[in-house]
C-alpha cells in the first residue's frame, strides 16, 4: 500500500537535513571563542610549552585544515565516533548511550499519559460545545499550556517533599528492567508534569477536529441511517480525528526528546537533557556537539515516522 | 507546552479582510481579544514603571532585616530571601521579558518574511536555498537549538534573544513562503510587473499586505513562546544574569524558600502564566479579526 518512491525520496531528503545538521553543529561549535585546550586545561593553558601546546593541538586534530576537521568529525559519526569528553575523557557515545534511555522513557510515558487524558478530555469537550464542561476543559487546557514546566515541577518537588516526606532517590538512576517500583518512583513525577502540557495541547485539537467532524455531512448520514450514538462516535466521527491526533502527538514527542532538559535537571535524572546541561556548564563543547546532534537525529527520524504514519492512517494522501 | 512553538493555522492566501474599521476595533470586537488587548496594556504599563524605577521599592537593594515577609501593605508580593521587594522584581521581571520577547520577535519576524517572501515570490535556486536551510533549522527541536546558541554565544540578554531570534526565523519562513506562492502567481501581480512597477514596490505594497495575515498572528503567539523560553533560559543559568530580576531567575531562587514561602514562587509564576495567556488570548482575537470569513458567523 505504501508508495516506496514517496518514501524514498522522503528518506533522502532527511539523509540531506542530517548532513546539513552535522554541518551546523560543527560549524557552530567552531564559532566558539577559545580553542579545546584552553576550554579542557582552563588558566593552565597559559603554561604550556609551545611543544606541549602543539602535540595537544595535533591530539585534539585542530592542527589540521578546517575541512580535513569536518571531513574527521563526519566519518567520525559515521562510524558512531562522537569524540572524548573534555571533562573525564571518556567517549561521548557510551556517554549518550547511558542517558538516551533515560530520556526516551521520559518522552514515552509523557507522551502516553498525555495522549490518554488529552483524547478523553478532548471528546468530553467537543461532545458538548459551548456547555460548561467544555468551557471548563478549554479553560483548563489554556492553563495547562501557559504553566511553564519549570513551575510545575518545582511546585511539585517542594509538595511532594513537604506533604508526603516523599524525596526521589537521586543518587544512581534504576532502570526499568532492574526494579519497576524503583524506576517508577524516579520517572513517574516528572513524566506527569510533562504530560500536562502535552495533554492540554492533545485536548485542543481533539477538541476542534471532534467539533468539525460531528458537523460533516457524512456524520449526519450516518445519524440519518439510524446508527447509534456511540457507533457513530467511534466509526465516523473519532476515526477521522484520529489523524491530525497522530500527527500532533509525534511532533510533540519529538520536542519532548529535546525538551527534558529542565526537568530532568529539576528532578535530577540522568538523561540527555542532563548531559547537555552540564556539558554548557563545564563549555565541554565535543558532548555538547554529540547531544545536539543525537537529539536532532531522533527528532528528523520521529517526523519521517510521523509522516509515515500520517500516510497509512489516512488513504487520501496516498494518491498525491 | 513551555518548550513547543505553536504554528498558527495556515490561512492559505485570503487576504485581510477590507478596512471597514481599524484592527484594533475589530480585536476588540472579539471576547478573548478584548481581554488580551486590555491585560497586555496594563503588564506594559507595569513593566515600564518597574523599568522607569518609581516604583516605592528599589528591586536590587536587600534588607537583611526584612528576609522573607508575607505579602502586607508595605511588601505587596512580600519579599524574597535577600530582603528584596518581590512585587518591584517582578514588574522588572516583566519588563526583562517583555525586552526579549519584543526584540527577538520583531528580529525573527522580519528576517523571517524576508527570506520566506523572497522564496515563495522568485522561487528556483533562492527557493531551494532557503528551503534547504530552514529545514535544517526544523531538524532541531526548538529548546535544543536555543540551549545551543546559548552555549555558543554566552549568557546575557541580547544572547539569550537572539537564541530565540534563530529558532523563530524558520517558523516566520514557512508561514509567509506559503501565502507568498498563491499571490504572486496572482492576475493583479503579475499586471504589475507588465506595467514596470519597480520590484520592492511590487513586493512592499502588493505581496506584503496579502500575506501579512497569518505572519500577524504568529508574532503573538511567539511572543508568548519568547516569554517561556527565556524565563526557562534564566531558570538554568543561562538567561538573564543575576542581580538583573527575571522571572525565570525568581522561581530558581524560590526553590530554596519556597516550602515555607510560598509568595516566593506563586507570584512571579502567577506573572509569567498571566503574560503567556494574555498573549494566546490576543491571539486567538487577531485572528478572527484578520479572518475574513469570521465575519459571517456569531
Amino acid at each position: 500500500m505504501l508508495n516506496w518512491r514517496w518514501l524514498g525520496a522522503r528518506a533522502l531528503g532527511a539523509l540531506i537535513t542530517l548532513l546539513g545538521v552535522t554541518v551546523v553543529v560543527f560549524v557552530v561549535l567552531r564559532t566558539i571563542p577559545g580553542d579545546a585546550i584552553t576550554a579542557s586545561l582552563g588558566i593552565e593553558s597559559g603554561t604550556l610549552t609551545p611543544a606541549q601546546r602543539a602535540s595537544l593541538e595535533h591530539f585534539y586534530g585542530i592542527d589540521r585544515p578546517w575541512f580535513a576537521q569536518l571531513w574527521a568529525w563526519i566519518s567520525g559519526v559515521a562510524h558512531g565516533d562522537l569524540g572524548l569528553s573534555l571533562t573525564n575523557g571518556k567517549s561521548v557515545t557510551s556517554l549518550v548511550a547511558s542517558s538516551l534511555p533515560v530520556t526516551v522513557e521520559l518522552a514515552v510515558l509523557s507522551a502516553l499519559i498525555g495522549t490518554a487524558f488529552g483524547v478523553v478530555l478532548g471528546v468530553l469537550a467537543g461532545s458538548r460545545p459551548g456547555r460548561a464542561s467544555d468551557s471548563l476543559t478549554q479553560g483548563a487546557s489554556l492553563v495547562g499550556l501557559a504553566i511553564p514546566e519549570f513551575v510545575l515541577g518545582t511546585a511539585v518537588v517542594t509538595i511532594l517533599a513537604e506533604a508526603f516526606h516523599y524525596f526521589p532517590d537521586t543518587g544512581t538512576f534504576v532502570p526499568l528492567t532492574r526494579s519497576v517500583s524503583g524506576n517508577m518512583s524516579q520517572i513517574l513525577y516528572p513524566s506527569l508534569v510533562l504530560a500536562v502540557a502535552f495533554a492540554a495541547n492533545v485536548m485542543r485539537t481533539t477538541r476542534s477536529e471532534y467539533v468539525e467532524m460531528a458537523d460533516a455531512d457524512y456524520v449526519r448520514t450516518a445519524r440519518g441511517k439510524g446508527l447509534s450514538p456511540g457507533r457513530v462516535r467511534r466509526s465516523h466521527i473519532l476515526r477521522n480525528a484520529t489523524i491530525p491526533i497522530v500527527t500532533l502527538t509525534g511532533i510533540q514527542f519529538g520536542y519532548l526528546l529535546g525538551g527534558t532538559v529542565i526537568i530532568e535537571q529539576i528532578f535530577a535524572l540522568p538523561g540527555m537533557g542532563r548531559l547537555l546541561f552540564t556539558a554548557i556548564s563545564n563549555r565541554d563543547y565535543p558532548v555538547v556537539q554529540g547531544t545536539v546532534l543525537v537529539i536532532a537525529v531522533l527528532f528528523v527520524l520521529v517526523n519521517l515516522l510521523v509522516d509515515l504514519l500520517y500516510r497509512m492512517i489516512d488513504p487520501r494522501t496516498r494518491a498525491s | 507546552m513551555s518548550v513547543l512553538p505553536t504554528v498558527a493555522e495556515p490561512m492559505g492566501s485570503v487576504p485581510a479582510a477590507p478596512g471597514r474599521s481599524s484592527l484594533l476595533a475589530r480585536i476588540w470586537r472579539d471576547r478573548n481579544g478584548r481581554i488580551g488587548l486590555t491585560v497586555i496594556v496594563l503588564l506594559a504599563v507595569i513593566a515600564v514603571l518597574g523599568a522607569l524605577g518609581v516604583l516605592p521599592h528599589d528591586p536590587i537593594a536587600q534588607h537583611p532585616a526584612a528576609r522573607l515577609q508575607g505579602p502586607s501593605s508595605r511588601y505587596w508580593f512580600g519579599t524574597d530571601q535577600f530582603g528584596r521587594d518581590i512585587a518591584a522584581r517582578a514588574a522588572v521581571g516583566i519588563w526583562t521579558s517583555l525586552r526579549v520577547a519584543v526584540v527577538s520577535v520583531a528580529a525573527a519576524a522580519v528576517i523571517g518574511s524576508v527570506l520566506g517572501i523572497s522564496a515563495g515570490f522568485f522561487g528556483g535556486w533562492v527557493d531551494q536555498i532557503v528551503s534547504r536551510f530552514i529545514d535544517i533549522l526544523f531538524a532541531f527541536p526548538a529548546i535544543l537549538l536555543a540551549l545551543a546558541v546559548v552555549s555558543a554565544l554566552g549568557n546575557g540578554w541580547q544572547n539569550t534573544a537572539i537564541a530565540i531570534a534563530v529558532v523563530y526565523t524558520p517558523i516566520f519562513t514557512r508561514v509567509s513562503r506559503g501565502p507568498t506562492l498563491t499571490v504572486g502567481g496572482a492576475e493583479y501581480i503579475k499586471a504589475q510587473r507588465v506595467l514596470g512597477t519597480p520590484l520592492p514596490r511590487i513586493l512592499l505594497r502588493h505581496v506584503l499586505p496579502n500575506v501579512s495575515a497569518p505572519i500577524v498572528v504568529q508574532v503573538t503567539l511567539a511572543l508568548s513562546w519568547a516569554i517561556l523560553t527565556e524565563s526557562a533560559l534564566s531558570f538554568l543559568g543561562l538567561g538573564t544574569r543575576p542581580p538583573t530580576p527575571s522571572l525565570g531567575l525568581m522561581v530558581s531562587d524560590a526553590r530554596n524558600t519556597v516550602a515555607t514561602a510560598w509568595w516566593t514562587l506563586t507570584f512571579p509564576a502567577l506573572a509569567i502564566v498571566i503574560a503567556v495567556i494574555t498573549l494566546n488570548l490576543l491571539g486567538d482575537g487577531l485572528r478572527s479579526a484578520l479572518d475574513p470569513r469570521r465575519d459571517s458567523r456569531p
